[in-house]
């Protein structure tokens, strides 16, 4: 048997995971938008583990309302990434300093 | 199992939007080749119309609807009435400076529509899901209004960190939401709220909730340590989508700060209280100071307006009901003056001159009397000096905040304020006794807009000579005398 604990270490090591992604990586863009994904994914682990251990469905419901939204974010957040290329030729997380003060 | 059909009356107003903004979506298709301002006319009609249906059916009493997930109270339609009328500004001003800079779109108002039904969303939310869906619709249509404008480098690196930091708050919500949700077993406000009361949570999980919940709010509002993203954002989008991100959703953030802290976990005051206090006195220090060094008049509104969110945190953080009803008064203010401001830079800007900069207001006095004295209402407003209404929106917080027993932040507040008007005087300073680089008259560009911004600085003037209504409104909201 699987402890409820378990559970939420795991979620908690993919927001860790997630975090470092965002801040530490200073390579690709794409690579932030893969943490992001990450980071609902931890969220997504948490709600199933604690609607599982309470007996209740509320929270596998609201585990869809994430994923479907994540992915409108997801094709959002490419668009974009798409227009950076256009726009700068690269998807350098250091390329995008030219606003500053 | 049985399903039972929700009362869909209370939702009435929202239901009526979303109709109309996807009308409106499939119709500027047509539209936009053969009468450009169609979209515009429908966006504001639509407005209007939406304003009829919350006034006509005024929530006297607290309606609960969607299995608790929408709740239409007294609070949710003042505040919406005040979203739409600062929309309506918001499009209006919009509308010419789209024009002016070339870049005039339909899709900019039925994304700016959508975002209006989010920040509804948010205002009536009463579950987490609720909270989630409309943060998420006004999030992602901000995002995509700031990549409008495809060729402008500046633009689409800010949306670009919008979207990174907006979706990274967004995740540290839902992971507080999470906890939540595991330590009550509830997702909607009340029933939390009675869970933790009745001391059946487990206490660790329920503060680590509340810790991420706060963080994910304080990178919403642009509140220190987490407003990193604001002072880009506002400076590389278009001054139209600043206009835009910089006032209506502050009102809506507001609302879920209410909702979340106040309706879902009152028992939980001890926990919130200290990292909202940490939150308001960096956030109003941080304002203050940073923003003195700005040179462009767009990134010195953003630390400007970090300053007001720990302001407005003032009033969240004396956690009682007169409190709330101060901040629910300085957030629809600071709304209101900051489309003033804005709209003051859209008055005066040209195709390919964005007018942003403090040095552009250089000798404005002797180009433009006239907007250079409205100008200066707006600023005197934001620096809180009387008989202008942003005076009083300060004197209530501070006030609820000395009453509530906290001195010493009421002092750091005050002077905070003293050297924020640092600030704004050297603008007025610029505009007043400085020589223009350039001379020569600068009007706006369409009469439309001199009314415009002149009715709102004017507003400014009038609300301060009689506060009383407004203040009155909010505090009757709240649910007060």
């Amino acid at each position: 048997m699987i402890a409820l604990s378990d559970y939420l270490i795991f979620g908690a090591i993919l927001f860790t995971i997630s975090m470092a992604g965002i801040f530490l990586n200073r390579k690709n863009i794409i690579i932030l938008l893969m943490s992001i994904e990450l980071l609902l994914l931890a969220v997504n682990t948490n709600l199933v583990a604690f609607s599982h251990y309470l007996n209740d469905v509320t929270g596998q419901i609201f585990v869809f309302f994430i994923l479907t939204v994540a992915a409108a974010e997801a094709a959002i957040g490419l668009a974009i990434i798409v227009l950076v290329f256009r726009n700068r030729k690269s998807i350098n997380v250091d390329d995008l300093g030219s606003l500053k003060g | 199992m049985n399903f039972v059909i929700p009362a869909f009356a209370p939702a009435i107003p929202e239901m009526v939007l979303l109709a109309l903004t996807s009308f409106i979506l499939v119709a500027d298709t047509f539209w936009s080749k053969r009468y450009q301002f169609a979209t515009y006319y429908a966006t504001q009609a639509t407005l209007i119309v939406v304003a009829y249906l919350i006034m006509s059916s005024f929530a006297t009493a607290q309606v609960i609807t969607f299995d608790g997930g929408f709740v239409r109270d007294s609070f949710a339609d003042i505040l919406k009435l005040f979203i739409v009328l600062v929309s309506l500004g918001i499009f209006l001003f919009s509308k010419e400076y789209l024009l002016q800079q070339k870049f005039f779109s339909g899709e900019y108002f039925v994304l700016g529509l959508f975002g209006v039904l989010g920040m509804f969303v948010m205002v009536s939310a009463h579950n987490f899901i609720t909270l989630y869906l409309g943060l998420e619709i006004m999030s992602l249509a901000m995002y995509a209004m700031i990549a409008l404008r495809r060729d402008a480098s500046d633009a689409i690196e800010s949306a670009m960190k919008y979207f990174v930091l907006g979706a990274l708050a967004t995740g540290i919500l839902l992971y507080g939401f999470s906890m939540l949700y595991g330590a009550t077993g509830s997702i909607t406000f009340p029933e939390i709220a009675k869970i933790i009361e009745a001391g059946k949570a487990d206490a660790v999980v329920l503060s680590f909730g509340v810790v991420f919940i706060v963080i994910g709010l304080a990178f919403k509002l642009g509140a220190v340590p987490f407003h990193m993203w604001a002072p880009d954002v506002y400076h590389g989008s278009p001054t139209a989508v600043t206009l835009y991100l910089g006032t209506a959703p502050k009102i809506a953030a507001f609302a879920i700060i209410y909702r979340l802290l106040a309706e879902g976990m009152p028992g939980l005051v001890s926990d919130w209280q200290t990292l909202i206090i940490i939150l308001s006195v960096l956030s109003m220090v941080v304002g203050a100071i940073v923003a003195i060094v700005q040179e462009n008049l767009k990134r010195m509104l953003a630390y400007s307006g970090i300053g007001h969110a720990g302001f407005l945190l003032l009033g969240v953080l004396a956690a009682n009901p007169d409190g709330y009803a101060g901040a629910m008064f300085y957030i629809i203010v600071y709304a209101i003056t900051a489309v003033a401001g804005f709209g003051m830079i859209i008055a005066l800007s040209r195709t390919g001159n964005e007018f942003d900069k403090i040095a552009d207001f250089k000798g404005l006095n002797n180009r433009n009397p006239w907007l250079a004295f409205m100008m200066l209402i707006v600023m005197f407003s934001m620096a809180g000096i009387p008989p202008f209404i942003g005076f009083f929106a300060k004197v209530i917080v501070i006030e609820e905040v000395v009453k509530a027993g906290f001195i010493w932040i009421a002092v750091v507040a005050v002077i905070t304020a003293v050297i924020s008007a640092f600030y704004y005087l050297r603008v007025v300073k610029a505009m007043y006794f400085d020589k223009a680089d350039e001379t020569g008259p600068i009007a706006p560009v369409s009469g439309e807009l001199n009314w415009a911004v002149s009715f709102v600085s004017i507003a400014l003037l009038v609300l301060g000579l009689m506060p009383s209504s407004l203040i009155e409104l909010c505090y009757q909201s709240i649910g007060l005398k």
